[in-house]
This record gives structure tokens, sequence and C-alpha cells, in this order.
């Protein structure tokens, strides 16, 4: 096999790995704040995929300008979501907040099947079928937009929870509920913050992905599925962790495809799982539970 | 005086009972009655969600198309019971069971072949006729079963009409590829194509050897990695078993990677549906699939052809429509036959087909004793221009084949 199909295939599973990263990025900044594992992660991303494709189609608008706006919009979703439903499940037992989170994906996903039908649709834009040679190796033109984006994206946020007061502000409720209390940080508010980033992040994800992927109601649950083998991997909670998480299952996916049988990728992503809670079960760069 | 009760009136148990029998004679009496005289019902199983939602809802064109043809030609209308099986084969199972439990006298489906499998353990243990549209998997019509009815080729049918029709394409071209790359979808369908090609191929003598065989999961999102290993070994031709998305994801990274074979082979569908040929405009043309599919010169594939372009303007007959208009064609026939709506009288009619005036390939449809229709012929037909043309076999053909096919990178 020639040498260069190694770097092509190693690039591409990178650049999709940085999506894969951000994707989950919103999963680990919503459980690592608000402590609630969102179960419907994949199908908020299936609607900004399809909000992606609704501004696309009606109106021409490439889906990476369109990151923003989409990201805004569902930032208020996750916002009011949290403040109107989730909230009141904050205190009580898990199987609770895992029966509500399963139930809004379950609506999701059929609301979404009732409004779009169960076609696959797809943006198509200028540059769907472009790529770049250098020398022998080719690259995937909307592969490494949607990476830049990814990194983009995840580099805001990264400054955002460093330098901004209210980045600080979610991070210390993260850290120390009681504490965030106690010095009077209204975390009621703050909570609804997280979930708002975290699903602002789901929403950017989606409109980068949909550039890759043609969306279907039904393609939800595979990304929540996906999310949780990376947040797993990288650390619950970790924000470098979901990032670097992405990278990894998206480069085992892409060697695994190549070394061994394409129709086996998806079983070396979760092999790398299994290992990773055998000898790290706080994950990558998870915190050891004290 | 004495108050005796008279013999004659007198509510006793053998009366209660006779009268409680009487009573449910009278009340079913009707029941059959109407039954003979109402429509069959038929429960239509096809995947209108899922990873084959695009092809499900294309086959179900086929179903909407029927009555008013089935009535113009004197056949019985039938009742349609939908269900969708979600391209998943224990959905599929689970809904058979549903449609039976609801009333359901006849089954049709399935598209798939794994879901046809499951459906057909189900009706064969209920003992209610299964009529299959698509599904080529060999061993669903090998188990002896009883109330299984398959009018479409399988596997090895499709394998061998393809090998003719190839041969008969690269002679007519007079250009050959060496070597291919096989890549084939790894789900029954898929797998079954794969043993068939093992077995059948070598009987052909075909010009071209496999270089190499790469499966891929159906629901795959991105093929970027089965594309950059098929490039790599370095073949003239692919050789493919898809469904419709991937055979879409696959050109999209052919075009990505630079890489125009000479040409592609399918051996499956995918490549030559409307939602292919529209998502990819100029760069769907080119693909030949060796399909199961219709002869145009028959009065009943006019008559389809009309009412689909009626409906459904600007969409192209293809396989999806064909088959899953002559199950139904099938189940029509048969119940006129029959006269009625018992599951073995209705068995026994589908067993004695024998129905010329039809619309696929081939000299028409009958069953053997397996329940197979072995009578089809397959067809090679090319998209062009948005549109197909039939370019083998030989008699059944509107145009030549394109072969090699125009590069992409010269059709932007």
């Amino acid at each position: 096999m020639p040498a260069e199909i190694y770097l092509n295939v190693a690039i591409s599973g990178l650049l999709t790995g940085l999506v894969y990263g951000l994707m989950a990025l919103g999963l680990s900044v919503i459980f690592g704040v608000v402590r609630v594992v969102n179960f419907a992660h994949g199908e908020m991303m299936t609607v900004a995929m399809y909000l992606a494709v609704v501004l696309f189609a009606s109106l021409g608008l490439d889906p990476l300008l369109m990151m923003l706006p989409i990201a805004a919009v569902m930032f208020a979703v996750g916002y009011a979501m949290q403040m109107a439903i989730i909230n009141p499940f904050i205190s009580r037992p898990e199987h609770s907040q895992f029966m509500l989170m399963v139930a809004i994906a379950i609506i999701i996903v059929n609301s979404l099947l009732m409004i779009f039908g169960p076609d696959a649709q797809a943006v198509q834009t200028s540059y769907a079928f472009d790529s770049y040679a250098v020398g022998p190796v080719i690259v995937d033109a909307t592969k490494l937009y949607a990476g830049l984006a990814a990194i983009l994206v995840a580099g805001a946020l990264f400054a955002f929870f460093r330098y901004a007061p209210l980045g600080k502000a979610i991070r210390a409720c993260a850290d120390n509920y009681t504490g965030a209390l106690v010095v009077g940080l209204d975390v009621k508010q703050l909570y609804a913050l997280s979930f708002g980033l975290g699903a602002a992040c789901v929403g950017a994800a989606g409109a980068i992905i949909v550039l890759m992927v043609d969306v279907t109601p039904p393609l939800g649950p595979a990304y929540t599925l996906l999310a949780f083998v990376i947040v797993i991997t990288g650390g619950m909670g970790s924000m470098p962790g979901a990032l670097l998480g992405g990278v990894l299952i998206g480069l085992t996916e892409a060697m695994a495809g190549l070394f061994f049988s394409p129709s086996a990728k998806s079983m070396f992503a979760f092999a790398i799982l299994v290992l990773v809670l055998l000898f790290r079960p706080q994950g990558i760069m998870g915190k050891k539970p004290t | 005086m004495s108050i005796t009760r008279n013999a004659s009136t007198a509510l006793n148990r053998r009366r209660l009972l006779a009268g409680a029998a009487a009573a449910t004679t009278a009340m079913a009496a009707p029941a059959i009655v109407r039954a003979q005289g109402g429509m069959l019902k038929v429960g239509v199983l096809l995947p209108r969600s899922g990873a084959q939602a695009g092809i499900g809802q294309d086959c179900y064109r086929g179903v909407e198309l029927a009555n008013p043809i089935f009535k113009s030609i004197g056949l019985p209308e039938l009742e349609i019971m939908n269900a969708d099986t979600e391209t998943n084969v224990e959905v599929a199972r689970s809904r058979a069971e549903k449609l039976i439990a609801d009333g359901a006298q006849l089954l049709m489906g399935a598209f798939d072949s794994g879901q046809s499998s499951a459906i057909a353990q189900v009706a064969e243990q209920k003992g209610i006729p299964f009529v299959i549209n698509i599904a080529a998997a060999p061993p669903i019509t090998e188990q002896g079963y009883k109330f299984v009815f398959r009018n479409f080729p399988t596997a090895g049918m499709i394998l061998g009409d393809a090998f003719a029709n190839q041969k008969e394409v690269f002679a007519a071209t007079g250009v050959e590829p060496k070597s291919v790359v096989f890549l084939h979808v790894n789900d029954t369908f898929g797998t079954a194509m794969k043993n068939g090609v093992g077995a059948v191929m070598p009987k052909f003598n075909m010009p071209y050897t496999i270089k190499e065989t790469i499966s891929y999961d159906p629901t795959a999102r991105d093929l970027s990695v089965e594309v950059s290993k098929a490039k790599a070994a370095g073949a003239d031709a692919l050789l493919v078993v898809s469904r419709l998305n991937d055979a879409i994801l696959l050109t999209r990274e052919l075009v990505k990677q630079r890489w125009s074979p000479m040409g592609i082979l399918s051996m499956g569908p995918g490549w030559y549906e409307d939602q292919y040929l529209k998502t990819l405009g100029k760069l769907g043309d080119g693909p030949l699939s060796f399909v199961p599919w219709y002869d145009p010169n028959k009065k009943l594939s006019k008559q389809l052809e009309g009412a689909l372009a009626k409906k459904y303007p600007g969409v192209n007959m293809n396989t999806n429509h064909i088959y899953t208009f002559e199950a139904l064609l099938v189940a029509a026939d048969a119940y006129k036959r029959a006269k009625s709506t018992d599951p073995k009288a209705l068995a026994d009619a589908i067993r004695a087909t024998n129905i010329t005036e039809n619309v696929s390939t081939g000299p028409g449809i009958s069953f053997d004793e397996k329940g197979q229709n072995v009578k089809l012929k397959n067809a090679a037909i090319q998209n062009r221009g948005g549109k197909l043309v039939a370019v083998a076999p030989k008699g059944a053909t509107n145009a030549k084949a394109e072969w090699p096919m125009t590069a992409y990178d010269k059709r932007r």
C-alpha cells in the first residue's frame, strides 16, 4: 500500500475527530457543571443540523457562516430547557433525570420525523467535492474547514471559561456547589447558562457536521452514544479531555479501518473505551474521585 | 296446582350450549360473508424510516399505484395496512406480528433480506401468506416454508445475469477491466452477494480479477477510509453492492479523493435511485447497475410507467416500484382465484400463480415448490443525464453503454 495513504487517512481521522470532540465538549460542559447526563445530546445536534439544512435550502446560507447564529439559537433552547424542565430534576435521583432526558430525546426524534420525514437531507455547498493536494497527500476541503471551525469554537469556549468572569463563576459553581452558594452566586442561573453553553456547543458542532454527514432524524441516538464514548474516554467533565477523546476516537476509527476491516471501525472505538474503563476509569484527563 | 316446566321451553345446559353455538354462528356468518365479498387486507411492511428510508418510501410508490391499475384490469382492490420496519430486523418481526393481530390476511414486503427473513418466520409460524417484493438472500426460500413466496431473483440469479451482462457490455465497447476492487455492505444482502460472487464468478470466465474485497457497515457516516483503501489497490474498476446513502457517500469520496475508475459495476440498489441522481447531478452519471428491471415492451409496464409519471412527474420507474407493484399483483390475482381470505386457500392460489401479463423482465410470474419465481431475468442499466437507459441484454436495450465512464474531473 502506498505510504501516502496512511497520512491521508490519519489527516482525515484527525479532522473528523476534532468535530467529534467539539460535539462531545457540550456534553462535558453540561455534566461538569450541572451534573446531569444529557441523554438527548445527539438529538439536540440533529436539531442544529436541520436548522442548517433549512437555512441552506431556503436562503442559501453556508452552514459554516451560520454556525454562530445556530449556536445562539441552541443556547436559547438549552437555557430554556434547563430553566423550565431540567432544574426541578436536579435534586431528584439519577434514574429520574435519565428518564427525563431519554423522553426529551424520543420527543425530538419523533418531532423531526413528523416535520422533515425520514429521508436523508444534505447540504451541498460549492466546495462539497473539493480537496487540496499537497504533493501526494489529498485533504478533503470540507473536513479541513470543519476541523478548523471546531478548533476555533473550542478555543473560544476554553478562553471563556478561563478568562471571563462569568466563565470563572460557572467553574466555581462546578468545583464547589456549597461554596458558590455561600459567596452569593445565582447557581440556578449559572446552571441554565451552562446548559445553554453546552447546547450552543452542540449547535455549532451540528452546523459543522452537516457538511460531512447527511442528516436523518434517527441519527441522534448514534451521536449520543458516540459523545458518551468520547467523553468517558477523555474524562467526564474535562473539556480538554473531550477534545482529546474526540481526536483519539476519530483517529482510531480511521486507522482501524485502514489496518483491519472498515466494518470493524466502531469496534475499535469501543475497545478503547473498555481499555480506558479498565485501566483509567476516570478517563484520560479526568480527575480521580476523592 | 303444581308448577311444572314445559319440557320444550325449559332452559337446560344443552339448550344453553346449543343456543350459544347458534348465536355465535349467526354472528360469525355475516363476517365470513363480508370477508369473501370485501377487500383482502394486506399488511405492507417497508423500511420507511432509518437508513433505508429513502428506498422504503420509493417502494411505497408501487403500493400507491397498485389499486387503480388492478381495478382497470379486473383484479380486486386491496385494503392496505401499513407498517414501518424502521430498517430494523427486530422491529420488522414485531410489526409483522402486530399486523397479523390487527387482521392482516396477507403480508407483503420488506425490501431487505434480513427484515424479510424475520417476517417470513412470523408468517410461517402464524400461517399467513407472505409475498416478498425485494430481498435476494437465497436462504429465505430454502427453508421449506409453505407460506412464503418471492417474486424477486436470488443473489445467485442476480449475479449470474450480472456477469453475463457485463461481458456483453465489455464485448460491445471493446474495453475490459483487468482488475476490480469489490466494495460491499456487510448486511444480510451484501454478505449473500459476496458469497455468491465467490461461487458464481468462476463459472463466467470474467476478464478481471478481484484485487481486494472491502466490506463496510451500511449505516456508516464516512466512507473515506474505504475509498482510500480501494484507490490504493490500483484496480481498474469498482464492483459494488451498496444501498442508497452509502452509494452517495462513495461517489462523493471518489470525487474528493480524485479517483476516476474505468467504471462502477453495481450489483444492488443505490446507484440508480432517483435520490442518487438528484443529489449528485452530473457526478451521478456513469455507473452501470445490473439489476432486476422491467420489460419496456410489456403492456402493464407501460401502464405502470404512465401511472407513475402522472402521480410523480420526474420520477424514473425503477426496481422498487416494479417489484412492490408485482408483489401486490400476485396477492390480488391469488385472491381473485381463491375467492377467499382463508390463509391456506390464498397460499394454494399463490402457489398456482401463472401471470404472463406482468411488468418485470422474463416470461412472467409463477413459483416453484420452494415459493421462488425462477423465471426472472435481469438487465444492465446506466445513469445517463439524470435518466436510466437499458444497455443489456440484447433485445431489451434502448441505448449503447458508455464504457469507460467519463472521468469525474472532466464533468465539473
